[in-house]
């Protein structure tokens, strides 16, 4: 299990050295990475030929052309056309140009750009000895130019990055991209057997080979909520299957956390998730979007994590002789124990980014002040975030809260840094909700500026529940259950992480793991106490407990309206997307509870209700099977929400 | 590790079983029924006497050989540290119960003491002891001439009295045929003599396993043993045309001396390297003239890559010389002094040339093979000359002059998993050996032969124990994983041999169905596991 209080270790920041020496002599000097022990040789032209000629995608192209009766030739020339789509062309010119001129851009953008030295070397040591792969979580754009930045900072091999295909449509932009080592993957390509036969066979070529390291996010796209996603575990089964082979020794992987202050993107996410759709991109977008240069984004900070031997994992999990009786050139589907093992190691991979990144007071104050949609006193403020950050600090959180200064300075300082979303006035602090002077606004377009706001701070809060998930499932257990009894808690417990584990990271099948390591922290800061048969609510942790119900409050009213609508409406609303979001808007309004229309939260509720089989899909139409379970678990969502809301089923 | 109470109770099971069964001995002794003649052999009883107990009546082959076919010695060696109950377990009764074994072993076997192994004499001889045996319930271990594998320890839990079963009695040759190029041995033949009386006739069989000094015949035909030189003559397998068993069951043999049958699976792959079965006492196995040239040769690789991909060419086109072994460069380094006969003409022609010519092998990278050609010397300088063809494209034939050629370096070689396993099995070694604490690098190379579906690959394995406290211990877990290793990389448990190592993976490696049906045919050939070495399953 994963050790909530390891020691972490110390920061460096790489843009101190920046401000004091040329930048242009940091992109001109010598650049002499260690690389890997087994590396073969070999030229990103020349790898190409190997994927071309590799027995394994010349065996799918012949299958391809017998199947639709194209000559082998032809199939080939395709393949040879989706490589060169695909293929990156890492050149060192184009690094060194992008040294320069990020130095300064981060250098206008940030306050300092903190790395965890320690990792470096980790890192630097297991480059030589396995193939690597570089796993960073994903919150912004800037995270893989942020990535090759540092490995270049710090004289480490450059890695290859697998990107999504949006970047090539940026004329200039993606080609510079693909220069600096960005390999371009359309975001599905289902069924195309030759696609990704092409595609599975240059990842793991570049890994077999000891190319470089490979770059990929296991979330597969950029988290709009700042909630780690539910992982994507084609990749990750590419980049694993060589080891299973057995034609590498051990394959690391190495999770990094990448976390800001302050988020590029913030406003942007917001309205996205809001139905906005997300601006293309495109290079005069990015030429427009300079405004940003203006603005202060605070510090960052990636954290290099200790790299995870996919041998030492798959150690009794996976029977590598299983391979051994087909040849290993034909694609061959991975078996469900493989498939079990990739996914639980994509999970302990994401909870290994989650616990690595660094969380800054201003989380605490966007979560206080998201309980308290009024506003709150600054000094109520001030105090309540003191005592939060002393119970998030004995969860195991991994904070950088300024040791000297005195709190209120701190909370102070944090409002300033995101005075577009906080207003002081009068002591009291509250959201700014944009609205506009002059202009009269329909209900429903207030609805929407305070959805953005809220949605807004939100994805702020969101960075920390992963500390207090498992806590405030079992404080809600505790609240509903029936008795004491540890089992009826568990079953709660067990109901409610079963209703909610598309939100949070939650690894399947470890529901009672969760459950000790809730009680383990609830027991520690002193909430319950765990008698043989019984847990018991401590008097002295009503506070806390109180305190993780809220946690979750946002997320079961969001569900139950999501479920109330969806029932009560889908016959007139599903099919047309406008008006059912009009609906949405209106009911969602008049209650307050804005997170409900987060696009995020109702894709992930309706994920849960399809796989808790009480609805199914329809072609492209959510239909409802109408069942006792579902009006069971409407029920049942609602007894676990504290605040009855007035649309209580009859 | 069993309890004190689990110990008493098994002694006096085991006193009980011990009376029972000198009572029944004593009275045929009075009936004058002596079913053999037993000679004394060189076994130590531990507890009782751990001096030497020996006192060497048998002809001098045992006595320049170290005792290994017992495994007593061994077992209170491995299992001293551990605790000595279940060790001791046999042993402690034995203060008691000596006085009465000591009379029946006398008085039945005319021999004292100490372990004596019943020596046979012919297979009559073979049936009578093993009737006895399971007329007494004793364990019957056969014994050969080597113990490979742990294949001859004592099962530790075993708390019948066990009998060694010394086969080196039996080694006739009984007949040869010339027509048919068939000769009939008695199974406890050693290997090396074998060789050398058939070749007064003229003949061989070409069967040259690495431990042809010390094996016998019907040891390898339990273990399924392969050869060096299997490429012309074929394994054991190949060459076995009629074998005779003594089981519990009775005697089993097919009834003609015929090169194939199809009466349903050969009964004969029942046998071969079945392990536990029964005694095999006669064999009829294939000969060859003794072959009128032979020649030895060599081949550089730039690396093991290369080796590999040659060795892979030369099986595709199945001109296999008799023996052909490629040597990875550690191998090449480490073993110079030690390699055989073979290499060393080479050795000192190869120095030359590799100085002189070719410095553009990297020494820590080059690997050599080394060939063995044979049979009448025109076909022999054509095969040399096909093979050292094949060589050209990936190496330099050492014995010949044509080197200029330099070497291709082609990037994509022909993607073998022989190169995979090599690699992961021996940095799995180096890492488990590293864990261990094990201070100095470890040693492990590889040599592999060719099949036309694969490859044989051999690992070399030793470490200096300076440091460690229980250096065995170590060996066997390292041994254990790099086992593991080979089995996760596609390799299999085993090329020959079978014995105790490999018990665990069996499941594993036959599928359970496999080893049921291995496990049947035990059941039924013997139901109260008489041959009790509990090899394999």
């Amino acid at each position: 299990q994963l050790n909530l209080c390891d020691k972490r270790d110390d920061f460096e920041d790489i843009l101190e050295e920046r401000r004091n020496s040329s930048d242009l002599r940091y992109a001109l000097r010598c650049y002499t990475p260690a690389l890997y022990k087994g590396l073969v040789p070999c030229k990103a032209s020349m790898l190409k030929n190997i994927v071309l000629q590799s027995d394994s995608l010349q065996y799918v192209i012949s299958q391809v052309s017998a199947e639709c009766g194209e000559s082998q030739e032809a199939v080939q020339e395709e393949a040879s056309l989706l490589l060169e789509e695909m293929a990156h062309r890492l050149q060192l010119g184009t690094i060194r140009f992008f040294a320069f001129t990020l130095s300064k851009a981060f250098k206008v953008l940030f306050r300092s750009v903190c790395v965890n030295e320690e990792g470096i070397q980790r890192l630097q040591q297991a480059i030589q000895e396995h193939p690597v792969v570089l796993l960073p979580s994903h919150r912004s754009y800037m995270d893989f130019l942020m990535m090759s930045y540092i490995l270049y900072t710090y004289d480490l091999a450059l890695p290859v990055i697998a990107a999504g295909m949006d970047f090539m449509s940026m004329k200039f932009v993606g080609e510079m991209l693909r220069m600096s080592g960005a390999f371009f993957i359309r975001r599905s390509f289902g069924g195309d057997k030759l696609y990704w036969a092409v595609f599975s066979e240059y990842v793991k070529t570049m890994l077999r080979n000891g190319y470089a390291p490979i770059e990929f996010f296991l979330e597969g796209t950029r988290s709009r909520t700042g909630k780690s996603l539910t992982p994507k575990t084609g990749l990750l089964n590419i980049v694993m299957e060589p080891f299973f082979k057995g034609e590498v020794f051990d394959v690391n992987l190495v999770p990094v956390s990448i976390s800001y202050e302050r988020i590029l993107e913030e406003a942007l996410y917001a309205r996205e998730l809001l139905g906005v759709p997300k601006p293309k991109e495109s290079t005069s977008g990015l030429l427009k979007a300079r405004r940003i240069l203006s603005e202060d984004y605070g510090s960052m900070h990636v954290y290099f994590g200790q790299p995870v031997s996919v041998r030492s994992l798959a150690q009794g999990h996976i029977n590598r002789s299983q391979y051994n009786l087909v040849p290993r050139h034909i694609p061959q589907k991975p078996a469900a124990d493989t498939q079990s093992f990739v996914n639980d190691t994509a999970y302990r991979l994401v909870r290994l980014q989650e616990e690595s990144m660094v969380l800054k007071p201003w989380v605490l104050v966007a979560m206080l002040l998201l309980q308290n949609p009024d506003g709150m006193d600054l000094s109520t403020l001030t105090e309540q975030a003191d005592w939060l950050r002393r119970l998030a600090l004995t969860f195991g959180a991994f904070l950088d809260w300024p040791d000297r200064e005195p709190c209120s300075k701190v909370i102070s300082s944090s409002l300033v840094l995101h005075k577009n979303l906080v207003c002081v006035s009068g002591g009291r602090v509250r959201l700014v909700v944009d609205e506009p002077s002059g202009a009269e606004l329909s209900t429903n377009e207030m609805a929407f500026n305070q959805a953005v706001s809220v949605l807004s701070c939100a994805s702020y809060r969101n960075q920390i529940l992963h500390l207090f998930v498992r806590p405030a499932l079992l404080a809600v257990a505790l609240q509903t259950a029936n008795s004491n009894r540890r089992d009826e808690v568990y079953n709660c417990f067990n109901f409610l992480w079963n209703v909610f584990s598309n939100e949070f990271i939650l690894c399947p099948g470890a529901a009672v793991q969760d459950f000790e390591e809730a009680c383990f922290l609830l027991g520690k800061c002193g909430a319950i106490q765990e008698l043989q048969q019984d847990i018991v609510t401590c008097q002295s942790g009503q506070t806390t407990l109180a305190f993780l119900c809220s946690v979750l409050d946002p997320f079961l009213q969001g569900y139950q309206v999501i479920l109330y609508i969806n029932i009560y409406h889908h016959k007139r609303a599903c099919a047309h997307t406008h008006k059912h979001c009009f609906v949405f808007l209106t009911y969602a309004g008049s209650l307050k509870c804005y997170e409900a229309l987060s696009s995020d939260m109702q894709k992930n509720a309706l994920a849960a209700l399809m796989r808790l089989k009480t609805v199914r899909k329809v072609k492209y139409d959510v239909t409802f099977a109408f069942s006792k379970t579902h009006r069971g678990l409407v029920s049942h969502l609602v007894m676990y929400c504290r605040f009855s809301r007035p649309f209580i089923f009859c | 590790m069993a309890s004190d109470g689990h110990i008493c109770e098994r002694r006096r099971a085991a006193e009980r079983r011990l009376r029972v069964i000198s009572g029944h001995l004593h009275q045929r002794d009075q009936d004058g029924h002596v079913a053999v003649s037993a000679q004394e052999c060189k076994a130590e009883a531990p507890g009782d006497n751990p001096a030497k107990a020996a006192t060497a009546a048998m002809p001098k082959r045992q006595e320049i050989m170290k005792w290994n076919g017992w495994g007593y010695g061994d077992s209170r060696f491995l299992f001293n540290k551990k605790g000595q109950a279940e060790f001791t377990g046999k042993y402690r009764l034995s203060g008691l119960i000596i006085p009465s074994l000591k009379d029946w072993m006398e008085n039945t076997f005319g021999a004292n003491l100490q372990h004596k192994a019943p020596a046979t004499d012919c297979h009559n001889d073979v049936v009578k002891i093993v009737e006895l045996a399971c007329q007494h319930n004793v364990c019957l271990i056969p014994y050969g001439g080597t113990s490979v594998s742990s294949a001859l320890e004592c099962p530790p839990e075993e708390t019948r009295s066990i009998v060694s079963l010394d086969t080196s009695q039996m080694n006739r040759i009984l007949w040869i045929d010339e027509k048919n190029l068939t000769v009939h041995v008695e199974a406890g033949i050693i290997g090396q003599e074998l060789e050398s009386q058939l070749n007064e006739s003229g003949y061989c069989t070409g069967h040259e396993p690495d431990s042809m000094e010390f094996s016998s015949l019907g040891g390898w035909v339990a273990t399924r043993a392969s050869g060096m030189k299997k490429n012309i003559y074929g394994n054991i397998e190949d060459l076995v045309v009629h074998i005779k068993m003594v089981t519990p069951r009775g005697v089993i043999e097919k009834s003609c001396q015929g090169p194939r049958m199809s009466t349903g699976p050969d009964i004969h792959h029942f046998i071969m390297g079945s392990e536990t079965l029964g005694v095999v006492t006669e064999v009829t196995m294939k000969i060859r003239p003794v072959p009128e040239y032979q020649k030895y040769g060599s081949i550089v690789f730039p690396n093991f890559q290369q080796g590999v991909a040659c060795l892979r060419e030369v099986a595709k086109q199945r001109c296999a010389p008799a023996s052909i072994r490629l040597m990875d460069n550690e191998q090449f380094q480490f073993l110079k002094p030690q390699v055989s006969s073979i290499f060393t003409s080479f050795l000192d022609g190869l120095k030359k040339f590799y100085i002189t010519k070719f410095k553009g092998f990297d020494p820590h990278h080059l690997c050599v093979a080394t060939l063995l050609f044979e049979g009448d010397r025109e076909k022999v300088l054509q095969h040399e000359k096909q093979v050292y063809d094949i060589a050209a494209k990936f190496g330099l034939a050492a014995g010949e002059d044509n080197g200029q050629r330099g070497y291709m370096l082609t990037f994509v070689i022909a993607y073998l998993r022989v190169l995979d396993l090599c690699r992961n099995v021996k940095e799995r070694i180096v890492r488990e050996c590293k864990e261990r604490g094990v201070q100095f690098p470890p040693l492990s190379t590889c040599v592999t032969q060719t099949y036309d579906a694969g490859a044989c690959v051999y690992f070399y394995f030793a470490f200096n124990y300076r440091g460690l406290g229980d250096p065995i211990h170590v060996y066997e877990q390292v041994e254990h994983a790099a086992r593991e290793e080979i089995l996760a990389n596609g390799g299999s448990l085993s090329h020959h041999h079978g014995g105790k190592l490999r018990k665990e993976w069996m499941k594993e490696a036959v599928s359970s169905v496999g080893l049921g049906m291995i496990k049947s045919v035990k059941e039924y050939v013997d139901p109260h596991n008489i041959f009790g070495n509990r090899n394999l399953l």
